[in-house]
């Protein structure tokens, strides 16, 4: 199974919504996590990937079948599983994959947008005054 | 490799730095040869434009996401010349007179201090903004702290034609904050001061910098350096480290100071902090004008500072604890949200420190003590009051299982919030005011410099940044940083004739040996 396989489970259910992205809006996602993760150091870098190879593997162990192939439902077990290791090393892991998908998937002027943000450089004048 | 030479060189350019840089300009006047290095890129105005993404990798040192060594808190410093005063809010506070007196530094008085800092908050330009000017975010944290029984008090800001852009920590797209990088830069570099930037300190001895400048990379912001790419060897009878907490300690640790200053690294402390996030049942402004209005001060009963906070999607996301339908339904409600950053009052402890890699790069090592932990949730619990009677429908907290908390549970926070559920690794902690690592104090077996910034045996060398705090300074840092840089730079000026005079002695007996 490939990295990207792997990132789009993780991002789909960490961001239930990520699941509707069209194939180009995924194209946008992953683009953003990949230089975010290009612009780690090389420590880091190994860590996350080795992170998302135990967590698309280690589901086999209770439902035989790796993480990208479960349900939404046992996605978000395992996600919970891993969240709550009593080995802080695993939580970081999962600390630093989450952020991961939420930079991918927030960080689009789409997402933003969606949510309602609207900050903008003009602040008062662009809601129509210069005060509330 | 090129030998430059200077009679002072300053290396970083925040608070301390462009103070510094700002406070030489007699020296710069009467001939003498002044340089500022920057680790950071130049950014032009036009190169502001609010974007998270955009500018999170041009201003912040790796991004905004600097971990501590056991990667449970994010560190966020700025690496652009301005340093931090780029991406700082600008709320400008004078140092508690106790905290000042805690440090019990001989030679260190809090009138001199405050003197300074009134100085420095009108050169800034550091006012209250009008009432007019403060959006929903902030009036409800006044209006529920009035409710919940907590003493609110407006944060004087240095900023001048603010906008209310609500963009402030990704360095103001409309110039209005009063960083050095719009205040004291430009009047040093008016004066005759030096400026580089993507100039990478690496070691400092004896009285001799050697630095790497880097080229711009493709697509990147900001000038090109203003030197030749490659490694630089400069010289100078003074020089003056102010890459803040982080950046100057490993600076000396990796030049060889650690073995013989062993307090190098030492005293780290940062207020850590978290996000707190409520929900309203109507839309309020929020992501327009200054996100930091007010705060709460219970640095002295409680441990902690609560402090008015607005942040962008990604980030709010992050700061979220947990994942999936919950986390999405609040991040959908984003146009209702209001927010609380809750930052604990930390102290120095054993173990709290900044070390170098074999690389020479800075690794922070830090422990969230019992006392961080519970002034944190104290901090939560208190934060979560004032949403709920500022008529929040529901509080995320992140030391609560589940993290939702609904205004129908508002008399049961002391049970919902909970040391039991912070979990380092799970629960995201941040901070911005990085503090100590090369302490004031009386000499080398308790700290690394004297009152004035000087290095202890090294009469050359001086500190003037955050790193000189020998504990927490418990609000907001710059302004203090600015008042101790312009004493480093007051004593500098005092002492320059004589220490170049030993400078050009060094020379010669250099010149008689070859």
């Amino acid at each position: 199974m490939s990295r990207r396989t792997t990132l789009r489970a993780v991002v789909a259910t960490v961001v239930p919504g990520a699941g509707s992205l069209d194939e180009r809006a995924w194209c946008d996602v992953e683009a953003i996590v990949e230089k975010a993760v290009s612009e780690r150091p090389g420590r880091q870098r190994r860590q996350l990937r080795l992170f998302l190879h135990l967590l698309e593997y280690v589901p086999v162990l209770r439902w035989a079948r790796p993480f990208s192939r479960l349900s939404p439902a046992e996605r978000s077990r395992c996600l919970q599983f891993f969240e709550e290791s009593p080995i802080l090393l695993v939580r970081r892991g999962l600390w630093g994959a989450r952020t991961l998908a939420f930079m991918g998937y927030y960080g689009r002027p789409e997402a933003a947008r969606e949510i309602g943000y609207t900050a903008n450089r003009d602040g008062w004048q662009a809601r129509g005054g210069p005060g509330p | 490799m090129r030998t430059r030479r200077y009679d002072v060189i300053v290396i970083g350019s925040g608070a301390g730095g462009g103070t510094v840089a700002s406070e030489l300009v007699p020296l710069a006047a009467a001939g003498m040869k002044v340089l500022v290095v920057e680790q950071g890129p130049r950014l032009e105005d036009h190169e502001f434009t609010g974007g998270e993404l955009d500018m999170a990798p041009a201003i912040y040192e790796a991004g905004g996401g600097f971990l501590t060594s056991d990667g449970t808190m994010t560190l966020a410093f700025g690496r652009v010349l301005g340093g931090s005063t780029v991406v700082y809010t600008g709320t400008s506070l004078t140092a508690p007179e106790r905290v000042i007196r805690g440090w019990n530094v001989t030679g260190l008085d809090y009138e001199d201090i405050a003197v300074r800092t009134d100085r420095f908050a009108r050169q800034n330009g550091v006012h209250l903004l009008p009432r007019a000017q403060l959006n929903e975010n902030n009036t409800l944290f006044e209006a529920g702290c009035a409710g919940a029984g907590f003493a609110c008090e407006q944060f004087p800001v240095n900023v001048r034609g603010c906008r209310g852009s609500s963009l402030c920590n990704l360095g103001c797209p409309n110039a209005a904050k009063q960083g050095t990088h719009r205040v004291q830069l430009p009047a040093a570099e008016g004066a005759g001061v030096e400026i580089i930037t993507r100039a990478e300190a690496l070691r400092v001895e004896n009285r001799c910098v050697t630095v790497r400048v880097h080229a711009k990379p493709d697509g990147g912001k900001g000038r090109p350096p203003e030197w030749e790419p490659g490694i630089h060897r400069l010289e100078a009878a003074a020089i003056v480290l102010a890459g803040g907490s982080i950046g100057s300690s490993a600076l000396l640790l990796r030049s060889g100071f650690g073995a013989r200053l062993t307090r190098t690294g030492h005293g780290f402390t940062c207020h850590p902090a978290h996000v707190l996030v409520a929900e309203h049942a109507r839309s309020i402004t929020n992501d327009v004008g200054h996100p930091k209005s007010f705060f709460v001060d219970r640095a002295v009963e409680d441990g902690f500072v609560l402090e008015t906070c607005m942040y962008f999607p990604f980030t709010t996301a992050k700061n979220l604890t947990g994942f999936g339908d919950e986390h999405a339904a609040m991040m959908r409600s984003f146009r209702r949200l209001q927010m609380i950053l809750v930052l604990a009052c930390d102290r120095a402890v054993p173990g709290n420190r900044i070390t170098v890699d074999r690389n020479g790069r800075p690794v922070v090592h830090y422990r969230f003590t019992d006392r961080v932990i519970d002034s944190m949730i104290l901090a939560t619990r208190a934060a979560a009051r004032i949403f709920f009677a500022a008529g929040a429908v529901r509080v995320h907290a992140p030391t609560s299982r589940p993290h939702l908390i609904e205004a129908t549970e508002a008399d049961r926070l002391d049970e919902r919030i909970s040391a039991d559920h912070f979990s380092p690794g799970t629960t995201t902690v941040s901070a911005a005011h990085l503090m100590g690592g090369c302490a004031m104090g009386r000499d080398a077996s308790d700290s690394v410099t004297d009152a004035w910034g000087r290095v202890h045996g090294v009469p050359w060398l001086r500190i003037a940044d955050s790193s000189l705090f020998p504990d927490a300074l418990q609000i907001n840092p710059y302004l203090t940083i600015m008042a101790l840089a312009d004493r480093v730079a007051e004593r500098l000026r005092n002492d320059i004739a004589s220490l170049r005079e030993a400078a050009i002695g060094r020379a010669a007996d250099a010149g008689d040996r070859s």
